[in-house]
């Protein structure tokens, strides 16, 4: 049954909702704004909204003063990279989780949650000598893997997750007609999951595009991915706010495009199994 | 060929015995059924024999050859699931072809097997559809098409009617009987609804607690329980169980009598009692009756048009040959 709701109760509910959402998107706001700006109306005081001479130098700028498509490609490459390694290593182990679950199956889930809450920083050393050592200091490859390994314990659960709503007869069923445990993996699992597996794609990609650690720490120039990109305007020779608010722009316009056209995606992954 | 033997199998969940060590052979092109009440064990000896679970002791036999410790897939069994359990995201073709495709088949033969357990089973029509597409009695057809085209030494059933309505249930328990006939292959179907046993079976494993408590035919069973567990649960309507002096009567604990072995008679009688609820059937009319000193109404099975109404005395007697006599342990009494 409908609940009725008064037009008071709703206006206020929704100008409330509108005020949250524009507070949460005034930052990509401004940043977008402030790219069109010269440097000195960058940081007018006070700022100025929309009424100021529109100019495309900054992007300009930024396109001269470095490598975008470098750059970019080393995201591209890192993010899809880490997200395919990710999902093959996590399908096996969320299956073992899932189906043949052992007396510390819960424990392990946990333990790898709880790497998530280690400060990054407190591996930092060890791993850059470990990638000194092994001379991939600044690689694609080191990137893939650490960021991987990120990200992994989401990965395993979010499928975890997907995989626990499929019911077990089918999966004997398969057994049942002779689908060895690979061909159990690759005909009848996989294919029910494909939505669940599919959003987590998509969200490891998005973390994958966004993480700034370790990528602006673990790489100089080859393997540069946007992030470092942006954060080579910040720094030495001053604050350049329009310039950095260019990089920005340029840096999250592709994820937040892709994001954009799965978001449905996204979501139907997101409350997979919370509702049925 | 589809003989399985188990010896000595015995299933325990970490200390918990579900099946203690049990025997059973069923010969080849048997169709045997497990029934029992729920809890019984039936579908665990059933997921046993399949290798879906394994066994805690003893030998599993299949024509001879030992079973116990092959997977699933190696011991030539098919299973029909209660939720039929299909590839949703496969077409029907595709759900029955694949185990023929795990096989390695070749695509010929899969056709030709799949034309024809189609046409069997008038699904020939919804080969191309989803699961999803589907109503339950479909469904179900598909499942056992999946089980059929592998010609399998035995079929195995888990409870595969039960989610389908009561007028389907009569149709496709024909076509799985028809279907035992024209392939003459073993089945063991479990169910823990007596009628299907009764109606399917050439051998009916009768199972409480994991012990088995009878196996015979519909009609040994019906017609000489080995114990009252096995008296009160086959027959619908249950049969009348009575202590105390109607037993002592007979020189017995328990005495047994079948709701169509009471005759109605005019006057006298052994038992004398009031109408309660009346079934009528039209074919039959089944009266509950209420006897003093005899706590449960007993059920006493009449002609389609009997006079009696609810709260009329009604005088019966039992038929002396048919009466079925129980010791203190609730054994038989031959």
């Amino acid at each position: 049954m409908a609940r009725a709701i008064s037009t008071n109760k709703k206006i206020m509910w929704t100008s409330l909702a509108w005020g949250f959402g524009l507070v949460m998107f005034f930052p990509i706001l401004w940043t977008f704004l402030t790219s069109f700006k010269s440097e000195a109306t960058a940081i007018a005081d006070p700022p100025v909204w929309f009424l100021f001479d529109w100019t495309l130098e900054n992007y300009t700028a930024v396109q001269e003063r470095s490598n975008y498509p470098l750059a970019l490609s080393n995201s591209i490459i890192i993010a899809v990279g880490s997200t395919i390694l990710g999902i093959l290593i996590a399908v096996p182990a969320a299956w073992a989780m899932a189906f043949v679950p052992g007396k510390r199956t819960k424990d392990v889930l946990l333990w790898m949650l709880s790497t998530k809450m280690l400060p990054a920083v407190g591996v930092l050393y060890p791993l850059v000598l470990l990638a000194k050592w092994l001379g991939v200091m600044d690689s694609r490859i080191l990137l893939i893997v650490v960021l991987m390994l990120i990200n992994l314990p989401i990965i395993v659960w979010m499928l975890y997750t997907y995989f626990r709503e499929i019911p077990g007869e089918i999966l004997e069923a398969a057994r049942m007609d002779g689908a060895s445990l690979r061909n159990e993996i690759i005909y009848v699992l996989t294919p029910m999951a494909v939505p669940g597996i599919a959003s987590t794609i998509l969200l490891n990609i998005i973390l994958a595009w966004n993480e700034a650690f370790w990528t602006i720490l673990l790489t100089t120039v080859d393997a540069a991915p946007l992030t470092k990109f942006i954060a080579s305007f910040s720094a030495p020779e001053g604050l350049f706010y329009a310039k950095l608010s260019a990089a920005s722009m340029m840096a999250i316009a592709p994820i937040l495009i892709m994001g954009w056209f799965s978001q449905k995606q996204l979501v139907r992954g997101l409350t997979f199994g919370a509702v049925k | 060929m589809g003989r399985i033997t188990l010896e000595k199998v015995q299933k325990k969940f970490g200390e918990v015995e579900v099946i203690p060590p049990l025997d059973l052979t069923i010969e080849d092109g048997e169709f045997v059924v497990f029934v029992g009440p729920s809890g019984c064990g039936k579908s665990t000896l059933l997921r046993l024999i399949a290798g879906l679970e394994d066994v805690s002791d003893g030998e599993i036999r299949i024509d001879g050859k030992p079973a116990t410790d092959l997977p699933p897939a190696k011991r030539g069994l098919a299973m029909v699931f209660q939720s039929y359990a299909l590839y949703p995201h496969m077409t029907v073709r595709k759900n029955i072809a694949f185990p023929m495709k795990m096989a390695g088949m070749d695509q010929a033969e899969q056709d030709r097997r799949i034309a024809k357990a189609a046409g069997a089973l008038n699904l020939t029509d919804y080969l191309d559809r989803r699961p999803g597409q589907l109503s339950g009695g479909q469904r179900q057809r598909v499942a056992i098409g999946r089980a059929i085209v592998r010609e399998p030494a035995a079929f195995l059933f888990d409870e595969p009617l039960s989610n389908l309505d009561a007028a389907l249930r009569v149709g496709m328990r024909m076509e799985i009987s028809e279907l035992h006939k024209s392939l003459e292959t073993t089945m063991i179907y479990v169910t823990h609804d007596q009628v299907e046993a009764m109606t399917m079976a050439d051998k009916i494993v009768v199972l409480r607690a994991g012990h088995i408590e009878q196996v015979g035919s519909p009609l040994e069973l019906y017609k000489a329980p080995r114990n009252v567990f096995v008296a009160g649960f086959i027959g619908s309507p249950k049969m009348n169980l009575l202590g105390g002096s109607h037993a002592a009567a007979h020189d017995c604990t328990t005495i047994g009598i079948r709701p169509e072995h009471l005759d109605v008679v005019a006057s006298g009688g052994t038992f004398t009692g009031r109408v309660g609820v009346a079934e009528h059937l039209g074919s039959d009319t089944f009266f509950h009756v209420h006897v003093d000193g005899i706590a449960e109404p007993m059920t006493v099975r009449a002609g389609g048009e009997v006079g009696l109404t609810h709260g009329d005395t009604i005088h019966l007697v039992p038929q002396a040959d048919k009466v079925h006599r129980f010791d203190d342990k609730g054994l038989r009494i031959a």
